[in-house]
Parts: structure tokens; sequence; C-alpha cells
């Protein structure tokens, strides 16, 4: 049975240790800040290298068309995704928080050869730094079909803003280093925990006690949640005040912040458990750590990566956090939230079978 | 003229002129007179492999209430599984045990609750001082208890505000003992509870450990330090390769398997000689010592006279009778060293040998 008073005991004693040791509080509270003024700063007078367009070509088999997304995806400024003709692009650009898109219409080639006037429709976000650039690259490539094919100018731009809200960099930033900090925290504690403890026998000790498994695992969740609320509560104000950054707060964010630490400290106690030394639990965790960390959306939009780079995020539990929490700090769209919280909710439970399986006190 | 005390005497149970030999404790009280009652821990051919290795093989052994009862054998004899298995943290391969009543793997969550225990390398929250484990323990077994009185009693309330990592060997072993006691436990299992302690600290847990004993505490001690367990135990069994070799108390053992009381002076070949050709004892010299082997007090008259009469030099008289360490070494064929590795008979003799 589970005694709160033995919870709490144990909550307080794991707290103490964590807080005199500074260095779990630097990294879990101290560290994402810096990267948050670090990228906040480097990102804040816009970006580096091609911008990602995702275009869709209504007019496939036409050769202006063609020629058209060739020149789109052969320049030093951007390169092409392209989305299939079946796609609502304004909608495909929302569900995959991506900023800039190109619509090709259907009678593309037809009109451009016939002299009829045809708009290419760039979808941007007016607040994205990258956004004047593609507008700039598109009007560039018009400007030379137009001179190329008649005299008369047959293809116009239509700029359409993806959402009335404007954006900046460092909004997709902290809900993405929230993501880091609630994997981190509890992935790097807890694996580095169950290992040492299992090594220097601490938890034999414990089962000497009447304190459980499941009330020690309990009150390592317990930190981790409060933790990774403060760090949230951190992160959002020192992004708005230093970078001002906007973002909505609903109480859907809570499920999130409660559901990530609960998957991670699962994860974490896992890996300690499995692992045969503390040294090896140590690079299994940073295997599984370091891909996450970087390819789930933490610091850059997953929609500006390569394709393949996508489909490898997509297998990554940390990449439905955080495109829970940008889809509700962001897109306020709930519905695509509600489907992250239910996979999370459904990998946790998995997840934290198997570390309660894998949890031994005691030796057979 | 200069003599040299051979170092095998170092352990020996030294009385000056004390012939008590034959003499054992009553099986039903301890050393202490203390009256003892139904069993605290019943094992009956217990067993446990690690794949084809034999660690625990079919041992029997009880200890009754009230007693302190030490596991010796060098490392690797099967001590800490035996203590684990009755502690429920390890699962036995065969036999039966009972801990106060219960099977420890079956009923162990309950059981803990009635036990204190020191595992081998006791260790804790490196960041926590001793006054908050001693209260954390105390939450975890829902009893109140005054943390300070805890820390007196082990003598550690000099340090009840330090890190656990802060604390020297000797002072974590006693928060071990501290917490064990947190839950005024029937039954206490040591395991190792002075390893790698200098002299100094190790002497002050055998005071706590007595003063345990003397609350009516039931204790079982691993060690592989035989004085340890001499000066401490009512009874002591010793393990080798998972099996008791020999079993019973301090004296008895030493009665069963030793060579008996001897009178020892300093003195030369030529000493050991003239007494053996007058009284016709076994005597034997070795590394400036002569050792008369006595079979009762009227022996130790005539050879005290002989050694007397030869006008030959010769000082430092005592008895002596074989310390466990002697059995030990003569049992399990060769002696401990610190840390609990065995040392065989022949290293011994080479660092023996001195005036021979």
């Amino acid at each position: 049975m589970v005694h709160p008073s033995r919870i709490l005991a144990d909550l307080k004693v794991f707290v103490r240790g964590y807080t005199r040791s500074k260095i779990g509080l630097f990294f879990s509270l101290v560290f994402p800040i810096i990267l948050i003024l670090l990228f906040g700063a480097i990102f804040s007078g816009g970006g580096g290298g091609p911008i990602n367009v995702y275009v869709e070509n209504q007019d496939p088999n036409g050769l202006a068309s063609q020629a058209f997304v060739h020149a789109l995806n052969n320049n030093s400024t951007t390169t092409v995704t392209l989305v299939s003709q079946d796609q609502n692009l304004s909608q495909y650009l929302l569900a995959h928080s991506a900023n800039q898109g190109v619509l090709i219409p259907q009678n593309f080639t037809y009109d451009y050869s016939h002299n009829i006037t045809v708009s290419v429709t760039v979808y941007a976000n007016p607040a994205d730094t990258s956004s004047p650039i593609l507008y700039e690259t598109v009007n560039g490539i018009v400007t030379s079909f137009n001179t190329r094919g008649s005299p008369h100018l047959s293809i116009s731009v239509q700029q359409l803003s993806i959402k009335s809200q404007s954006y900046k960099y460092i909004d997709f930033l902290i809900p993405g280093l929230v993501g880091f900090s609630v994997l981190t925290s509890p992935m790097f504690s807890l694996v580095n925990i169950s290992s040492e403890y299992k090594k220097t026998k601490l938890f034999k000790q414990l089962s000497l006690t009447p304190l459980t498994k499941t009330e020690w695992l309990t009150s390592k969740f317990i930190w981790y949640v409060v933790l990774g609320i403060i760090s949230f509560v951190l992160m959002t104000q020192v992004g708005a005040a230093l970078f001002g950054s906007h973002l909505n707060y609903a109480l859907m964010i809570i499920p999130f912040l409660v559901i990530g630490p609960l998957f991670f400290v699962s994860l974490g106690m896992l890996v300690g458990m499995i692992s045969k030394s503390v040294e090896s639990a140590a690079v299994v965790g940073n295997l599984i750590t370091f891909p996450m960390m970087f390819l789930s959306g933490t610091f850059f939009p997953v929609s500006q990566m390569p394709m393949y780079l996508q489909n490898v995020a997509h297998v990554l539990p940390l990449f439905y956090l955080i495109d829970g929490l940008n889809q509700v700090m962001i897109y306020n769209n709930f519905g695509q939230a509600l489907f992250d919280l239910e996979l999370m909710v459904a990998l946790s439970a998995i997840v934290f079978v198997l570390a309660v399986v894998f949890f031994k006190w005691r030796e057979d | 003229m200069e003599y040299e005390v051979a170092e095998a005497t170092h352990y020996g149970r030294d009385s000056f002129l004390n012939l008590e030999s034959g003499q054992s404790v009553n099986s039903d009280e301890t050393s202490h007179g203390v009256r003892l009652e139904m069993s605290a821990i019943e094992v009956s051919s217990l067993e446990k492999s690690y794949g084809p290795l034999k660690a625990v093989d079919g041992i029997s052994f009880s200890i009754r209430k009230g007693e302190v009862f030490s596991l010796l054998g060098p490392n690797g004899a099967g001590k800490t599984t035996t203590i684990e298995i009755l502690e429920g943290l390890r699962q036995r391969d065969g036999g039966t045990v009972s801990v106060l009543g219960d099977d420890p793997w079956a009923k162990g969550y309950e059981l803990h609750k009635k036990l204190g225990i020191i595992p081998q390398g006791f260790t804790f929250f490196p960041k926590a001082t001793p006054r908050e484990a001693v209260i954390y323990y105390s939450t975890l077994f829902g009893v109140k208890t005054d943390a300070d009185a805890i820390l007196r009693k082990v003598i550690l309330d000099d340090a009840s505000k330090v890190y656990f990592e802060n604390l020297s060997g000797g002072q974590k072993q006693k928060l071990g003992l501290a917490l064990a006691l947190v839950n005024n436990p029937e039954l206490l299992f040591l395991d190792e509870p002075t390893t790698g302690l200098d002299p100094q600290a190790r002497r002050n847990m055998w005071d706590v450990i007595r003063g345990l004993e003397k609350e009516g505490h039931t204790i079982m001690l691993t060690t592989h330090y035989l004085e340890e367990a001499e000066l401490l135990s009512d009874r002591v069994a010793i393990m080798n390769h998972g099996k008791i070799i020999t079993d019973g108390t301090p004296a008895e053992i030493i009665e069963k398997q030793g060579s008996g009381e001897r009178l020892e002076v300093r003195g030369d070949q030529r000493l050991a000689d003239y007494v053996r050709d007058k009284t016709g004892f076994d005597v034997t010299y070795r590394s400036g010592l002569v050792s008369v082997r006595l079979r009762n007090t009227r022996d130790a008259v005539t050879a005290l006279s002989n050694i007397d009469s030869s006008g030959l030099p010769w000082k430092d008289l005592r008895t002596r009778q074989d310390s466990l360490e002697d059995i030990f070494v003569k049992l399990v064929g060769g002696s401990l060293e610190e840390g609990g590795t065995i040392t065989g008979p022949s290293d011994k003799s080479e660092t023996n040998v001195e005036n021979n």
C-alpha cells in the first residue's frame, strides 16, 4: 500500500540531495535559460542557410511548373520539400509548424504559355525573418520567367499570411527547450541514480525499509514534475522579458508537464536497471537522449529538417511532447495536441510498466 | 640476550597463569549470563548456487534469542550470501530458513520491520546528514524516534550535521548501525560492520555492539576479524567453501579444535631442550619462544620449577591457549589478511621464522 508520508520523506531527502549538489539544479534550471539566451540572441536577427520551402505543385506534369520548382530548389537561399497535391497547403504548413510555402496552381503551364496571368501563392509568416527572403527569391524567379517567356507579365505573386498572429523564432524555441528540460533532467539523473544505487547496493538497503519501489519512483516523478513546472515558468518569463515572446498559456500545457516527466523518469529508470554498469548505463542513456534532444524540434522546427530526418523525428517520443506544446502554445490547435498527449500517455504507460518490472530491490 | 616473539602469538588469548582449560559456557546461557529462550533464526540444509559455484552448501545452524552469533570465514566462504538469504534479500535454492518464525523471502517486507540490518559496505545518500538519515528512516518505519538519542547511542552525535560523503569510514558504519536501530529491532544483522575501519574506530564499534547485546538484542555478525568474533560473540560458526566447518562458543571451539594450554617464556633452544629432557613434556622452540604444552595445573608448576633451576636466561612468563585465529589457520589452511583475503600457511611461516 502506498503511504504518502513515506513518499514525502523520500521526496524530502532526494530534493535536499538534489539542491545541495548544485549540478542538477544548474542543468535543470540554469542551462536551458542559457540556451534561450544563446539561441535567442543568435536567431533574433535572422537565420542562415537555405530556407526550406514546402511547395505544392498542382500542375505536376507541366513543363513550366516543373521549371519553376527546379528554380526554387536550385538557388542558394531556398530548398524545396514537395507536398502532395491533395493537401490544403495552409493547413499542412500549420500542422508541420512550417512558416514558408509556395502553391503552384493547376493551370500554371497552360496560362504561362498562353500569356494568361497566373498567380503563384507564397505562404509566409510575416514575423519570420526568413519570409522576406523567400518572397524576394520567388519574385526573382517570376521576373526571370516573365522575361524569358513573354514580354507580358504573366505571373504574379500573391502573399498570404499563414497566421494572423506573428511568431518569432523564440516562440518555437521556448516550447522546444521546455521539452529539452523535461527530457534531460529526469533522464540523466535517473539513468545515473538507478545504475549507481544498484552498484552501491543502496537499492538493496532501501528494500530493507518499508519504502516500496512505487513510492520511491513516485517521489522522483513528483520532483521532476515540480522541476519541469519551475523550469517552464522561468523559461517563458525570460523569453517574454528579453525576447518579447508571446505564447498561449492554456491549461492543456499542464498534462504535458506531468506526462513528460513520468515518461522520462520511467525511461531513465529502465535504462539504468537493464544496464550492467554505471558506465554502460551512461552510454545507453546518451544514445537515447542526444538524438532526441536534437531531432525532436528542440532547437529548430522539425519541418525545417530534411524529410528523412523528419521521419526519424516522428518515432522519437520527445517530438510528440514538443509538438503538443507547440500546438497549444503557438497554434492553439488542441485537437492535434490531444493526439500528441494520448500518444505520450500510451508510451508512458508502457515504459512505466517496464521500469517497474525491471526495477528490482532484491536479487533472485 | 635479545629474543624475538613470533607474530603467531599476536592474536593469542593471553592470561597470566589463568589455567581454566576445560571450562565452557553453559549452552543455555550467553557468556554474560543472559538466559536464552527460543530460536531467533533456524537454518536447515541451506543451499545457494551461482551457476556452477555452490556458494552455500547445505549448512544448518540456529541462533537463540539474546545471543551474539558470528559467522566467520574468508572472502568467498558464503557468509554474505547466507546473511542476505536470512535478511530476505536473496532467494535460496534449497533448505529451510526461519527468521523470527517467518520465511524471510516470502515475508521479507513484514519481517524487515522487526529487523535491523547493516549491509556489507553500508552507504547512504551522499548529501544527507546522519540526523536527516535517522529522521528519514523513522518516517519510513512509521516510528517516533529521538534522532539525537540514537546518534548518541552509536557515538555519532558529534557528526550529526556532516554530509554522509564527508564522514569517515567508521562514522559511516556507525550511521549504518544507527539506522539499523531506528525501529528498535528484535534481531540485528551486522554484515562485516568493521571492515576497513582503523583499530580505534573498530574498538568504538565493538563498544556499541556490546552495549546492544547488554540491552538484549539478538545479533548475527559476519566478520573476518577473528579477534572481533572472539571478543563479541556468544557462539561462532566458521565457514569455508560454503560449508560450516566448526561451530560452538569460542571456548568450545578452542577446546574442541585447539591444542590445549601452553606455558611460554622467552628463552633459547638450550632452555627448550633442558626442560624437555627434565620433564618429558612436549616442548617446542620457535623464534626465541620456548613453549611447554600443559595437561594440568601441576604441569605448570613442574615446568616453571625446571625453567628456574636451569640457570639459563629466561623472561616474560605467560600461559596461552589457542586463539580462534590459531584454530582458523588449522581448519582453513591459512590465516586471514585485512579485507578477508586468506594467506597460505607457507606465507605465514616465512614471516615468523626469525631466530631459527
